[in-house]
């Protein structure tokens, strides 16, 4: 493999500017990194002495703890910055945030904001290694990361596949990334949700749109389905949530009339009878679970090659110290 | 005033392009206690004139922009009336209007008289104050129009926060027909922006921005063309970015409604993809929309359809645009670059003849908002912009005199720059390097 064609530069903002070989190139990584989660004695050494902050603007558990995770079993020391009970509830702005953290001479930031583009606002300014972990609708590239490397466990590939994210796409910043990931390693994508919940254009992006559910079922191999969030209902986008569950939810009832098995995702935290009814969601082809774990190797291995590894060499990096 | 102190000044020689008089060939210009005394070829020197050589250079009435924001009261930190009119000068604007949304909002006839009496003491560009349309531009009941027009406001609006009751509008353009003043409006349904920061669209979808579709601007202009077709009142639609809103105005002057309209130099110049990479200098509402729109606010500045060049000149501090995009505030400073952008992008490319460009910039935005100026015809007011279509200068915000520097012209090479811009017969700003 060539090293330059898969090094990630200094930042990982999002899917979309990478290539498909430098996206292969975490999941090839992330497959020897998932072994380490199961030893007896979780750590190696491979960012040792690196310090890292965990920067979250916005409440975030599961990102949050699996990034943590991901950075402790390398044997980095982390920080974790939330935006309560910190300066930025002082009303400090995010470029002086940056400036502090870099005059403390850190090497790597992961930030959750609520602002589209805030992760690259940050990368800008610092020189340390920036990985976003969701801004505001933009992109959220672990997430995706982790849902594709989910899938080529289980199904064995990427490219042909044919994979639905349902749900609130415009709000989503899961669904562009899992667009942008899925598309490039040559997946067929489509989205199916109420036209409200769709952003102006997303056919541009590359995907079919399906205004019913149970078509979105009859031609995936895989569903995405996105939480869809009550706030939602509040501001108008959709009448009710059970008029939701009626007519776009995950039912097992609609996977049953499928013509193949269908995997079903979600990044979670899930609404069970909202998007998802709960016997989908604990049922035989939920791949739900796996995806958690899989975060945390993804984010080993976007963690090691921001760190200037490659992913031929992450094998014999976990041994060295 | 002491303009009787002054000595007259013959701008000898100059290319005069005067569309009110018919005027575009080579003359002399002479001014004489704050008027337009005579314009002709080979006019005698007086005594005690001050003589400049012009040729070469174009001679104009002066540039007039009717859509700027100079921030005081309330926001001094951007801009203040002085330093405010003293970039209007540095663009080759002998006047501007000023609009109404500072804090507090110019809603009463001190605050219109002390916009006025600032303008006066800056002594740079001529400042004429606009009133609110809405007591605190709150949208509910009308301000008080007349009184604000005694005190010298020449528009009122609510920019900014645009007048969304029709009931209200249409009051408002029945009751200013009184003064016969227009209203001018920022058109935006704010149900429909809802918290946009950018045009909706494909690359707004890719961003993951909230975006701002063309309808929220064209239901209201279509509202308003039909309030003001109802109410005979001076309707004056503010900085139109859309292809649709272009077509309406169009239509609805061919009908015979009374109707004005800004077309801007943003909004010829950029496109959506300005706000790539979140560059918060590409962020002003209305939002710069697809190539398709762009083409249409050229062809309707080509046809007249919009009749006037405006900035919509809006300065924020760095602090406040150095931020995530949605976080950041919208508008962006013209003032110095309009000249610029308006010969490159449409006098170089035959959109506009010198003469139209004239009556774009300076006779147009007199008759849309009633000001004297816009013409050097004899006895008039002595107000002339004189320019260099050719000369090329590269945009660099740390030498504007506005006191902000949010433009996404930076580094931008334009052909066409002010050299010296007079007003009330007075040299008030010449270009060092000329």
């Amino acid at each position: 493999m060539n090293p330059a064609a898969t090094s990630l530069g200094k930042d990982l903002i999002g899917l979309e500017r990478l290539t498909a070989e430098q996206i292969r190139g975490i999941l090839d990584t992330a497959d020897p990194f998932k072994e380490i989660s199961e030893r007896a004695i979780k750590k190696v050494p491979v960012l040792r002495g690196k310090t890292i902050v965990n920067l979250f603007f916005e409440a975030s558990t599961r990102t949050r703890i699996s990034f943590e995770f991901a950075e402790k079993r390398l044997s980095a020391d982390t920080v974790n910055i939330a935006s309560t009970g910190s300066s930025v509830q002082k009303g400090e702005t995010l470029v002086d945030t940056a400036r502090n953290l870099e005059a403390m001479r850190i090497d790597m930031v992961v930030i959750r904001h609520g602002s589209s583009g805030a992760a690259q606002f940050l990368a800008e300014r610092i020189p340390s290694n920036v990985i976003n972990a969701g801004d505001g609708r933009h992109e959220h590239p672990t997430q995706a990361l982790l849902d594709l490397l989910t899938l080529r466990d289980h199904l064995g590939r990427i490219e042909g596949l044919r994979v639905c994210i349902v749900g609130d796409v415009l709000h989503s910043r899961v669904a562009r990334s899992n667009i942008w990931g899925l598309t490039k390693l040559g997946a067929e994508v489509a989205v199916c949700a109420p036209r409200t919940l769709l952003p102006i254009g997303v056919e541009d992006l590359g995907v079919h749109v399906f205004n019913r559910i149970e078509e979105a079922i009859e031609w995936a191999d895989a569903l995405n389905v996105l939480r869809l969030q009550l706030e939602r209902m509040h501001a108008g986008f959709i009448p009710s949530l059970r008029e939701y569950n009626r007519v776009f939810g995950v039912t097992r009832e609609r996977l049953e009339r499928a013509p193949r098995d269908v995997l079903i995702l979600h990044p979670g935290p899930m609404n069970r009878g909202v998007e998802i009814d709960s016997d989908v969601a604990d049922g035989p082809h939920s791949v739900i679970l796996n995806q958690v774990t899989n975060g945390v190797a993804v984010r080993m291995a976007v963690l090691y090659l921001l760190a200037g590894g490659a992913p031929d060499r992450a094998e014999a990096a976990k041994a060295e110290g | 005033m002491p303009t009787n102190e002054v000595r007259p000044l013959l701008l000898r020689g100059g290319h005069v392009v005067d569309p009110s008089t018919d005027q575009d060939g080579i003359a002399d210009v002479l001014l004489r206690e704050g008027r337009v005394e005579a314009v002709g070829t080979g006019l005698g020197t007086p005594d005690d004139a001050e003589v400049i050589d012009v040729s070469g250079l174009v001679v104009a009435p002066g540039f007039i922009d009717v859509h700027v924001h100079l921030r005081e009261p309330g926001g001094e930190h951007k801009e203040t009336i002085a330093s405010g009119a003293r970039a209007a000068l540095a663009g080759g604007f002998t006047a501007v209007c000023a609009m109404p949304n500072t804090d507090p909002p110019i809603d009463d006839p001190a605050a219109v008289g002390f916009v006025r009496a600032e303008g006066m003491r800056a002594g740079q560009a001529r400042v004429y104050p606009t009133g609110t349309v809405s007591l605190g531009m709150k949208g509910e009941r009308l301000a008080l129009i007349g009184e604000m027009v005694e005190a010298g406001a020449v528009a009122i609006t609510d920019d900014g926060k645009p007048v969304a009751n029709a009931g209200l509008m249409r009051l408002a353009l029945e009751y200013a027909r009184t003064f016969d003043i227009p209203v001018a409006q920022h058109c935006e349904d704010h149900t429909l922006s809802a918290g946009g920061s950018m045009n909706e669209g494909i690359v707004s979808t890719r961003l993951g921005i909230r975006g701002i579709p063309n309808a929220s601007e064209d239901v209201v202009i279509a509202r308003d063309l039909l309030l003001a077709e109802l109410t005979g009142g001076r309707l004056h639609i503010q900085h139109v970015s859309t292809r649709m809103g272009v077509a309406m105005i169009r239509d609805a002057k061919a009908r015979g409604v009374s109707v004005t309209a800004e077309g801007t130099p943003h909004h010829f110049t950029l496109t959506d993809e300005a706000c790539e990479e979140y560059r918060t200098e590409a962020k002003v509402n209305p939002p710069l929309r697809r190539p398709e729109d762009r083409a249409a606010v050229i062809e309707g500045i080509g046809d007249g359809t919009l009749d006037v060049i405006a900035t919509d000149h809006a300065p924020h501090h760095y602090d406040e645009k150095e931020q995530a995009f949605e976080d950041a505030p919208f508008g962006l400073v013209g003032l110095e670059t309009a000249l610029g952008l308006v010969v490159t992008q449409l006098v170089e490319k035959k959109v506009l003849t010198l003469a139209q460009m004239v009556e774009r910039m300076s006779c147009a935005p007199a008759r849309a908002f009633s000001l004297p100026g816009g013409t050097l015809r004899r006895g008039s007011i002595a107000d002339v912009t004189v320019f260099d279509p050719e000369r090329e200068w590269t945009v660099d915000r740390n030498r504007f005199l506005s006191k902000s520097r949010n433009t996404p012209f930076h580094g931008m090479t334009l052909r066409g720059a002010s050299i010296l811009t007079i007003v009330d017969g007075h040299v008030r700003w010449r270009r060092d390097d000329a």
